[in-house]
């Protein structure tokens, strides 16, 4: 869900940014981090827990915490709210530490 | 009690009102009762109807026999802590700052709110000013009834 | 290895005006900021901002942060890199800096660190569920990208931050339920609580999460009131519904850099948490390594960018080019700080600076 009219801020419609979520095609916009473009698209697991398996969505957004890690073309640790979505990125979310192979 | 709900106390709100008498032409009413390190309702006035002085936490006063309505200080506060009142016969009629969408149309009737965020009466827009200086604070002129004064604080899409 | 004379890590409203000054005093210096968007977090502040003329007020804290960027955007000896993370910070002022895929490596003559504050977080049960985010991150989300956070929020934290977002939710059109407020009094400014509650939302003092209710994701959460010990009172739990919860509990200063150089450092509750011990011009126990700005004790933003200035203006005395006002600006900046920090809400700040100037005596 986007806000689309806001009383202080201008949010101009932006380049539209296809990438892929756990095997299907979606769409982001220009200016979107991976995180703010799943959230968007109504996304809020981002991955789930090593041990326990429980489901984790991002806090901070800044790139503080560590909570928003992802798997980003074969990449895990990816802190998706600090990294700018780009045009056909394979974004999955993470079950385990991450393997860097 | 304006502590602990962000509510102040009829006494509070008394004490910022001019007497009715002087309420005859539009006054601001500086609903600032807290000392923290602000002053661009001070700063703004260009009547130097309202004093802080050098100390900037200083809470504003008004002066009223300088004060001529003209409702700068009103989107000039950053707490969107000052609106204007005037008596008019049987109403009451406000200016105040207002930043949501979508904004009012003169003539609209939306809801009069009270200072605890309920609906007391009807108001009816009387004026919507945008301008560059406000800064996307929009001025509203609301009337509502008289006896509404001391309760009457901000507007409400119905 | 890259020479510059100052390298500033942060470019937020305190590393902004130090490399204003900096610059100024023709200083060779390198900004450096992980963010995509220079202006820290007043990039989200989308209200007036309160202090004097001078520090800015009445201007929107996205607008202030467009003006420090513009103040220091066309000086030749100052260089910017955004998008960079400083994951080293060495005594000798050597920094190792991962941009762009790789790995830079800076030697600086001084350093100042303006790395700001994160988000401190409240123990509760399930409070990992997704739905649960820190008022900063609402704020990012709602002001920097245009996305909705969520449909009813129940905001925690009676600060000015959990005030200020709170009307911002309102203005981007989300539901508040309530505002719920461990302490016995708002913490905030009492505009901001105002504001807010002419609107309707219901500001619940000495109440408390108890838990948060969800499978995939927050769906409700049980509150439970607080007595004058702080202990919950038994048979006073009330379950909300909401889909979003909002955590704004305080501040923690990002000091961790300084850990790193083995700078001396005091736990000082007044300032937020851990910082570095000072001396008067702001520099840590290491030589030539300084601190300004929310890192250094959680403030506001114009107390920020006044010590920033300072920094910037001191730094440059310390390192033999000084800048052509020094005397008269570093007089104008501390008295600008002291009217900020002259209040009733200043006196935690300076009770806790008191302690650190204690420490850096001992």
């Amino acid at each position: 869900m986007r806000i689309e009219q806001h009383p202080i801020l201008n949010f101009e419609k932006k380049k539209e940014i296809s990438f892929i979520f756990e095997g299907k095609q979606v769409i982001g916009y220009e200016g979107d981090t991976i995180a703010s473009a799943l959230h968007a698209l109504g996304v809020k697991t981002l991955s789930y827990s090593i041990k326990d398996k429980r489901p984790r969505g991002f806090y901070c957004a800044i790139g503080n915490c560590a909570s928003c890690h992802m798997i980003v073309n074969g990449v895990p640790n990816v802190r998706t709210c600090i990294t700018p979505l780009t045009e056909g990125i394979k974004v999955e979310r993470q079950h385990n530490k991450g393997v860097i192979k | 009690m304006l502590n602990q709900t962000g509510i102040p106390s009829k006494d509070q709100v008394l004490s910022r009102f001019p007497k009715e008498n002087d309420l005859l032409k539009p006054k601001a009413i500086l609903e600032c009762y807290e000392d923290i390190p602000c002053n661009p309702c001070s700063t703004s006035c260009p009547f130097d109807a309202i004093e802080i002085g050098e100390n900037i936490n200083k809470q504003p006063v008004l002066d009223v026999d300088k004060c001529t309505g003209c409702a700068i200080c009103v989107t000039s506060c950053p707490g969107l802590a000052i609106s204007v009142a005037q008596l008019v016969g049987e109403h009451a009629v406000f200016k105040i700052p207002y930043e949501f969408l979508p904004l009012p149309n003169p003539k609209d009737i939306w809801k009069g709110v009270n200072r605890a965020g309920e609906v007391i009466c009807d108001a009816t827009i009387e004026k919507v000013l945008t301008s560059k200086s406000m800064d996307r604070t929009a001025l509203l002129t609301v009337s509502v009834p008289r006896n509404f004064l001391h309760e009457f604080i901000t507007v409400r899409k119905p | 290895m890259i020479k510059r004379e100052l390298i500033i890590i942060g470019g937020g409203p305190a590393g902004l005006s130090a490399a204003k000054m900096a610059a100024e005093a023709n200083l060779d210096v390198l900004l450096i900021d992980r963010s995509p968007a220079l202006g820290g977090q007043l990039i989200k502040q989308t209200h007036k901002f309160f202090g004097s003329k001078k520090q800015n007020a009445k201007m929107r804290g996205i607008d202030i942060a467009k003006k420090l960027i513009n103040d220091v955007k066309d000086y030749k000896n100052l260089e910017i890199i955004s998008n960079a993370t400083v994951v080293g910070l060495y005594p000798d002022k050597v920094l190792t800096v991962f941009y762009d895929g790789k790995y830079i490596r800076y030697q600086a003559d001084a350093v100042i660190v303006a790395t700001g504050a994160s988000e401190k977080f409240l123990a509760f049960e399930n409070n990992d569920l997704p739905g649960i985010y820190g008022a900063g991150a609402i704020q990012t989300l709602m002001n920097v990208y245009g996305v909705l956070p969520g449909k009813d929020v129940l905001m925690v934290g009676s600060g000015n931050i959990g005030l200020i977002v709170t009307y911002q939710l309102l203005q981007a059109g989300v539901n508040v339920k309530a505002i719920v407020e461990a302490a016995p009094n708002i913490g905030g400014y009492k505009v901001h609580a105002s504001k807010v509650r002419r609107l309707g939302v219901p500001i619940m003092t000495s109440t408390t999460i108890k838990r948060a209710i969800g499978d995939e994701s927050l769906e409700a959460v049980e509150l439970i009131s607080l007595d004058s010990k702080w202990q919950e009172i038994e048979g006073t739990n009330q379950i909300i519904d909401v889909d979003t919860l909002c955590i704004s509990v305080g501040l923690s200063p990002m000091h961790q850099i300084l850990s790193m150089v083995n700078a001396k450092m005091k736990f000082v509750p007044e300032l937020g948490g851990v910082v570095a011990v000072v001396d008067d011009i702001n520099q840590t126990s290491v030589e030539s390594i300084f601190v300004c700005g929310d890192a250094l004790g959680i403030e506001e933003a114009s107390s920020a960018m006044m010590e920033g200035y300072l920094t910037g203006l001191n730094v440059a005395k310390y390192l033999g080019k000084p800048h052509p006002n020094s005397e008269e600006l570093i007089h104008n900046y501390h008295h600008e700080l002291d009217l900020l920090r002259n209040g009733p809400f200043g006196q935690k700040t300076l009770i806790g600076m008191k302690k650190l100037k204690e420490a850096s005596h001992a």
